[in-house]
């Protein structure tokens, strides 16, 4: 069962062939056999995952299943779940229990799914390779010894390794698309503002998008049906009408320009990922796409822009985080700094600090002209670079990430170099545009991705080349071996 | 060489909406500290703000009402600061693009003079929460300090001036106008004692006539018009003396205690927080159509500068008058339904600025909770000039309704028998009786010159009056003494 995808199980369970207890059962019993080595999930919530699934079977019987009833999913542990632990992999909210659902939560809760847990991320989705969590490392099911990406790396430990069929995720610089190309899945970030944020706990808000991670881009545009869509109680969400994704799918690529940046393949790029990207976009010429070559000029400084911007907002997100109202608080405070003080030094983790520092002096008097206004303006040429580019073609192609799933520890004390892991995906952010990453191959039985990226709102668009090229190659159907 | 006072005044008005600027919960005053917060005011993580429609409305309502430019891309920021009752650890606030922008106030002085009082701008942005310090919280010991959420989130407009007063006096006026504009749009109570409105003061001093302003110091948070005053009185003379000894003023904010009457630093700016302002990345820029700003100029309401000037030419009132019954707008309306129903403004203007405002000022009260309503003064003031009573007994018929005696007017009179005797029989006899019984006063009377006489027939009235129990017609009695005494 765990190696199924989604469209798999729902077709199980519309034809009756399982009921959801059954799957979900099998998934509860993958989780308990497999997950002390993978660590996907902070916390399993096993018995209401039952009780949903046993809800939804009745459900069923009566004939009024929505549709996704009795799919047991996995949240990312950055969603709100009322009654049930929200930790953002941070010791500051160990003890927090949200009292109530995130807008993404309550959509795919609608559709009928069964909540099998929250699975495991770097702290406050700050990091690539989720060794910043509170709650340990996440290991990557296609080598344990290797990180999973991130920061949505327990969600896509999780699905790459049968524990879960489909998982949320949330990209605000790749922390989608990375663990999926690391984890050999297909991992959609949608446009900002097509996925509500409400109750999805804040890291970097202008640049933070909900999203799901799943073993193909059928079960990706099955699960983007259920998230996506306009949320009065997220103003920056848009009131763009949300197509059938499943049945674009189909949609001619034929004749589609495929743009490929010149600076997408530049010098930090593993030859074995540059090869397979290279392999994967002759495929979509068979498929009658046409490749174009484009330039967006300003690629090599969305790094240095994001790494003021994300961590600007993120140092006032934070702030919320002191001590008074919920959350971690220091044993025994002396006085209302000594509260504040210890909270944060004892709550939050060494990277959550740095960036809380880092955006505090990019905003601070004197240097908020020279850091982040200058990575206001920089973000606008990248976002017009990528407006440009789409006058000439459909869809971006190049890597996801530079390099495939790399030795826990291995960067872990070099920010630098870590945070260049996200060179190809946080432009994409930045620019507020959709983009997908599938597999695309292997490298020393690693696997690799590609990424495209598209015009504001058509996830339809990406979903459908993804699933076609998907048609054509395998790579999404291989099997990571400490799958269950 | 003369000091001058310069003053600028930063005010917060809580606007009345609902619901809270960014949050769905109540706004209401007075509730357990607590039950009117929602997830969004308690900075749950996740939560998101949501502009309330209406407290952009008001905000632009306001800006109208002083002519100024509505900015039609305003941008909200956020200000960092750490405080347990800012629950987010930073304010949504605007900085760099306001809602309101440049206008003006003309304010009125004591001496019937006018100024132009420049507002800088104004601004949308959230109050904060309460601090409640008290010795001992049940459960808790003593000591701790209390969190009320209650109020974060409440919509608040800050209105920011120019250092354009140049007097307490001057700095009142402006706080009043204020007052009355927003209570005239509707868009706040203005309590001050509940912190609906409440004031921050610049005051630095300067030699008459110098260009260069002095040091400043920011006296925060004075909570009614008159400790304004002595506040800004206070702080005023505190800098002169400071520098008349040689010293110097430090750039500092300062807390004005009433009980002492003096003011005391609080942290000078070095002390002062970096806010760290940046556009609140959750909020999208509030983008106005002209066709609101339109739509809501239309629903403005008459300010009180036209109000004054239309009961000045409608009413033929004096400015003086004018300008106190229009200070507040529920007190115009009332003298407009006691001015139609009486069918005399005049009247109307003399009783509501007389008799009424000194027994609510007596009681503290506002016009809302007057005991005497439009009705019932209209009818009193019907029954003056209809001659049935007399002004003296106008006051009486007043105190018994006030103290809920009767329901009108007419009742009153008819049931303590007020009603002027006005019968030409019933008069002369008593006249004839009066200068019977007082032959000397008679005799002192003819033999006096007209201007004596003005003053001795003063007395044969009293004594009418007191024998007719006030209720004599006294034009008629007048009448009869002329005639009778005369002769």
């Amino acid at each position: 069962m765990p190696s199924y995808t989604v469209a798999e199980i729902l077709q199980k369970l519309e034809s009756r062939e399982c009921s959801s207890e059954e799957i979900t059962q099998s998934y509860l019993d993958a989780i308990a056999k497999q997950d002390g080595t993978i660590n996907s999930y902070i916390t399993v919530t096993a018995e209401q995952a039952l009780a949903q699934a046993r809800a939804a079977d009745e459900l069923r019987a009566k004939g009024d299943a929505p549709a996704l009833c009795g799919l047991p999913i996995a949240h990312k542990d950055i969603f709100c779940t009322d009654g049930i632990r929200t930790s953002c992999a941070s010791k500051m909210l160990d003890n927090f229990i949200a009292p109530y659902n995130a807008t993404v939560v309550e959509k795919l809760a609608a559709a009928g799914v069964v909540t099998l847990g929250k699975t495991n991320l770097d702290e406050f989705a700050m990091g690539s390779s989720n060794e910043t969590s509170f709650y340990g490392p996440v290991r990557n099911p296609w080598d344990i010894n290797c990180v999973p990406g991130g920061s949505s790396g327990g969600s896509a430990a999780a699905v790459a390794a049968g524990l879960a069929p489909i998982a949320t995720g949330t990209d605000t610089g790749g922390s989608i698309r990375q663990p999926a190309a690391l984890c050999g899945l297909t991992g959609l970030k949608p446009s900002y503002g097509r996925v509500s944020r409400y109750g999805m706990i804040a890291f970097a808000s202008s640049l933070d998008q909900g999203g799901p991670i799943a073993r193909t881009a059928e079960d990706a545009a099955i699960m983007m049906q259920a998230m996506a869509g306009f949320d009065l109680r997220d103003s920056t969400s848009m009131d763009v009408p949300v197509p059938d994704y499943r049945a674009a799918l189909n949609n001619d690529i034929k004749g589609k320009k495929i743009g490929v940046p010149k600076e997408y393949f530049s010098a930090g790029l593993h030859p074995d990922i540059a090869a397979a990207v290279q392999t994967a976009l002759a495929e979509y010429q068979k498929l009658g796409a046409e490749l174009v070559e484009i330039s967006l000029p300003h690629t090599e400084l969305a790094v240095p822009c994001y790494y003021v911007i994300a961590p600007a907002e993120a140092s006032t997100n934070l702030s919320r985080y002191d001590g008074v109202r919920y959350g971690y608080r220091c044993e025994d405070p002396q006085d209302l700094d000594d509260l504040y003080t210890r909270t944060r030094e004892e709550g939050f983790g060494e990277e959550v600090k740095r960036r809380i520092m880092v955006g505090t002096y990019a905003l601070s008097a004197g240097f908020y002209d020279a850091y982040y206004r200058k990575a206001q303006q920089i973000r606008r040429l990248i976002r017009n670079d990528f407006v440009e580019a789409f006058k000439q073609v459909d869809f971006i192609a190049g890597p996801t990430a530079p390099n495939p799933a790399f030795a826990l520890g291995e960067k872990a004390n070099d920010p630098v170099t870590m945070y260049l892991e996200d060179i190809y995906t946080i432009s994409v952010n930045l620019a507020g545009l959709p983009a997908i990453s599938l597999p695309a191959g292997f490298s020393n039985g690693k696997p690799v991705s590609l990424q495209l990226i598209g015009r504001d709102f058509d996830e339809a668009g990406l979903l459908a080349a993804a699933h076609q090229y998907q048609q054509i190659s395998d790579w999404h159907r291989q099997i990571a071996p400490h799958a269950v | 060489m003369e000091w001058e006072t310069v003053i600028g005044l930063e005010v917060h008005v809580q606007l009345n909406t609902q619901s809270k600027i960014f949050s769905g919960a109540s706004t209401a005053f007075g509730s357990a500290p607590n039950t009117q917060a929602c997830a969004v005011d308690l900075a749950l993580p996740g939560t998101l703000p949501v502009l309330n429609e209406q407290a952009l409305k008001d905000a632009i309502l306001f800006g109208l009402a002083i002519d100024a430019e509505i900015c039609q891309a305003s941008v909200f920021e956020r200000k960092n600061y750490f405080y347990p009752d800012l629950p987010k650890g930073y304010q949504t606030s605007q900085m760099d693009a306001p809602i309101v922008g440049a206008g003006v106030v003309e304010i009125s002085l004591e001496d019937g003079s006018t100024r132009q009082i420049r507002v800088h701008h104004a601004h949308l942005e959230e109050d904060a929460g309460k601090s409640l310090h008290e010795a001992n919280f049940e459960h808790h010991g003593q000591g701790q300090s209390g969190i009320d959420l209650n109020r974060a989130g409440t919509p608040l407009i800050e209105i920011v001036s120019e250092p354009d007063m140049r007097s307490a006096e001057e700095a009142v006026a402006y706080l009043r106008k204020l007052h009355s504009i927003i209570t005239y749009l509707g868009i706040s109570d203005g309590d001050m004692s509940q912190g609906s409105m409440r004031c921050d003061a610049n005051v630095s001093v300067r030699f008459k006539g110098e260009e260069q302003y002095g040091t400043r110091a920011e006296i925060k948070n004075i909570n009614s018009f008159r400790f304004v005053d002595r506040a800004i009185k206070v702080e005023a003379q505190r800098q002169i003396d400071v520098l008349e000894d040689g010293g110097k003023i430090v750039q500092e904010t300062r807390l004005y205690d009433s009980d002492k009457n003096e003011t005391r630093s609080m942290r000078s700016k070095e002390e002062a927080n970096d806010y760290r302002y940046f556009p609140c990345p959750d909020l999208l820029p509030v983008k106005i159509e002209s066709s609101l700003i339109e739509q809501l100029r239309t629903q403005l309401p008459e300010l009180p500068d036209a109000k004054r000037q239309r009961f000045e030419s409608e009413y033929g009132l004096s400015a003086y008058d004018a300008g106190l019954l229009t200070g507040e707008r529920a007190i115009a309306d009332y003298f407009e339904d006691v001015a139609k129903l009486s069918g005399d403004a005049k009247l109307a203007a003399n009783w509501v600025n007389g008799e009424l405002s000194a027994a609510l000022n007596k009681e503290d009260m506002n016009i809302a909770a007057s005991p005497v309503s439009a009705e019932q003064l209209g009818g009193l003031i019907q029954r003056i000039r209809d001659n049935t009573i007399s002004g003296k007994i106008a006051k009486q018929v007043f105190e018994g309704l006030w103290n809920k005696e009767a329901d009108s007017a007419d009742a009153y009179i008819d049931a303590k028998g007020l009603k002027q005797v006005s019968d030409t029989g019933a008069l002369e006899a008593m006249v004839d009786e009066v200068i019977a019984n007082n032959p000397e006063q008679v005799e002192q009377y003819r033999a006096a010159d007209d201007g004596k006489r003005k003053k001795l027939i003063g007395f044969f009235v009293g004594q009418i009056m007191k024998v007719s129990k006030g209720q004599a017609n006294p034009g008629m009695v007048n009448k009869l003494l002329n005639e009778k005494l005369g002769g």
